[in-house]
């Protein structure tokens, strides 16, 4: 185990429990205000906690039972943010060089270790420039450097690729997943590449609480929030399970589809299908669905060569050309229908 | 230069008035000005012991102010305290307060029967009308100038890097020496500027707990006020080296915040 915690802040109304295993990387994720950032501040030592612990490879953080607390600067727990905030009047390398630095390391073993790391994360060329001559990637790189020449025991990244542009965010993101490997981290994000890509865990807060936690593959397949449900672009049906195929939501509609384990009778059970699955009538159609919802078409969003509809909860997506044939728009009332055989059911 | 969308333009003539109102009276006074002594005006023996005392009493205020004033500036920041609004009000108070009042209670601090005055004496040392008195009295009502204008600076920037550079495991007093000192220089120095400005243009406090003595407690302003009942020449010539001094102190001080 290479951390376990438990963090209380009042005033955020945090509480949450959690451990991460050696050398894996656990993403956080959820609304705003749930909490995320809080959980690494805490651990950071920047935000104190009014309850509760965290033991980071044998060492104690803080306990508030013991009333013990490290200092931040003695916890080995680098942060990364989503601004680069390299001190401004140094230049990339001494940047780099502050964290060897500030662990003890003489001047030339602190700048050999900075210049390996510039080198590791394709950024040697750019070492001797201050901070306002770098673009926001090119930043990010020496951020990147500097967080791993402090040699952390846990390294907390709080949403670092959120403002980058896309295809620079792609390239820093595969370097930091060669260089995640071996190493434990909190991840906090909002991008679902992120998580898929960087992620062995995904926990996803809400309200300050973990709701949900898992493997990141069974999450992103199986999501059984809301939340988790729309990271991954799918429709979320939460109810109880009817025996053999079939749950129940709480309005009382039925969704039929294929249970993923045996199903449980009178258990919470939820139903995901992708918006893809999802056809748009404005006529009852004819035959019987086996899955047929009513109701008002809410908003219409474009979405890259689809066109996505949302019916109260639920989302479809079809195409501009469907789109045209049905002249729908805001408020019309609708049918939607998905086949049981795109619908998973699983426990939730 | 074109008017601001939105401004009026009437709004130029109260804004006029304004500008006149502070460059009239230094332009009044130049006019005044007898060039053809203006030479042996300002370098009198007189003149130049209070320019020089001016000088030296200022930048050991202004050395003085930031030694203890950077240190204030952060912990009003960057303290989390309930005491940090009680204390910032207090710095604030030689902002507002009659300089004289001032003088009065330095007198009753430093001075012969004062506070601390005694335990001085004990020490073969006075200070009451003394040079120290002058840095004393210029220190007092300068400081809180430092203090606003770097605590303003701090809290605009923030603690980001501060805790950046302590996740990384630097100690706060490294963290202090190499994040967030460099990172301030330029809002310190245009502070030292202004604690200066005013060191230098002190007068009440310092005649009330310095006095004035030639060469050790009477300053340019001192000088300036006694010449004006017997010399009115010698007093508009020395004002304007005053007016000078300070042009050129702002000068710097702009310098050097476009430079940062």
């Amino acid at each position: 185990m290479s951390l376990d915690a438990h963090l209380v802040v009042a005033e955020r109304g945090l509480n949450v429990r959690f451990d991460l295993s050696d050398a894996s990387t656990l993403a956080l994720v959820g609304p705003n205000g749930a909490g995320k950032s809080t959980v690494l501040e805490t651990l950071a030592g920047l935000v104190p906690a009014d309850r509760g612990y965290a033991h980071l490879r044998g060492r104690t953080l803080f306990d508030t039972s013991t009333g013990t607390s490290l200092a931040p600067h003695q916890r080995g727990v680098a942060m990364l943010a989503q601004d680069a905030l390299l001190f401004p009047r140094m230049s990339a390398l001494d940047n780099v060089a502050f964290a060897g630095r500030a662990n003890g390391l003489d001047k030339r073993k602190a700048y050999d270790r900075a210049r390996r790391w510039l080198e590791g994360l394709e950024a040697a060329d750019i070492a001797d420039r201050r901070p306002g001559q770098l673009s926001g990637g090119q930043a990010q790189r020496v951020a990147i450097a500097r967080a791993l020449a402090a040699e952390p025991s846990l390294l907390l990244l709080d949403e670092p690729l959120a403002a980058l542009d896309q295809p620079v965010a792609a390239e820093i993101r595969r370097t930091l997943g060669r260089l995640l490997a071996g190493r434990s981290a909190i991840l906090v994000t909002h991008n679902i590449l992120d998580a898929a890509l960087l992620a062995d865990h995904i926990a996803v807060m809400d309200a300050g609480r973990i709701v949900e936690e898992g493997a990141t593959q069974d999450i992103l397949q199986r999501p059984r929030t809301r939340f988790a449900a729309q990271l991954c672009g799918l429709n979320l049906v939460s109810g109880v399970a009817v025996i053999p195929d079939s749950i129940i939501g709480a309005d009382g509609v039925m969704v039929v589809g294929l249970p993923q384990v045996p199903l449980t009778s009178g258990a919470q059970a939820v139903a995901s299908f992708a918006p893809a699955s999802v056809s748009v009538y404005r006529e009852a159609p004819l035959g019987s669905p086996r899955n047929m919802f009513t109701g008002v078409v809410g908003a219409i969003v474009p979405q890259s060569n689809l066109v996505r509809i949302h019916v109260g909860p639920i989302s479809a997506d079809i195409t501009p050309g469907s789109l045209a044939n049905l002249r729908l728009e805001t408020g019309d009332p609708v049918f939607l229908t998905v086949k049981a055989a795109e619908v998973s059911l699983y426990p939730a | 230069m074109t008017a601001k969308p939105g401004l009026p333009g009437w709004i130029y003539l109260p804004a006029a008035l304004g500008a006149a109102f502070i460059v009239a009276p230094i332009a009044a006074m130049v006019t005044r000005v007898q060039w053809s002594h203006f030479w042996s005006l300002i370098t009198s023996e007189s003149s130049v012991a209070a320019l020089l005392l001016s000088l030296r009493t200022s930048g050991i205020a202004t050395l003085a102010c930031v030694v203890v004033g950077v240190p204030l500036a952060l912990v009003l920041a960057r303290s989390r305290s309930r005491w940090v609004d009680i204390g910032r009000a207090a710095v604030l108070l030689p902002l507002v307060l009659p300089p004289v009042v001032a003088g009065i209670a330095l007198l009753y601090t430093f001075g012969r029967r004062g506070l601390l005055g005694g335990s001085f004496e004990a020490l073969g040392i006075q200070i009451a009308f003394s040079t120290t008195a002058v840095v004393l009295a210029q220190t007092f009502v300068a400081m809180p100038f430092l203090v606003i204008s770097l605590e303003g600076a701090l809290r605009t920037t923030g603690a980001r890097y501060e805790a950046v550079a302590a996740t990384l495991g630097a100690s706060p007093t490294t963290v202090l020496r190499q994040v967030t000192l460099p990172t301030m220089l330029p809002a310190i120095a245009s502070g030292a500027v202004l604690a200066f400005a005013r060191a230098l243009g002190e007068f009440g406090a310092t005649i009330t707990f310095a006095g004035s003595l030639q060469g050790v407690t009477r300053t340019l302003p001192l000088e300036i006020y006694l010449q004006r009942e017997t010399d009115p020449d010698a007093a508009i010539a020395l004002s304007l080296v005053l007016v000078v001094v300070a042009v050129a102190v702002i000068g710097l001080g702009r310098e050097r915040m476009r430079s940062a």
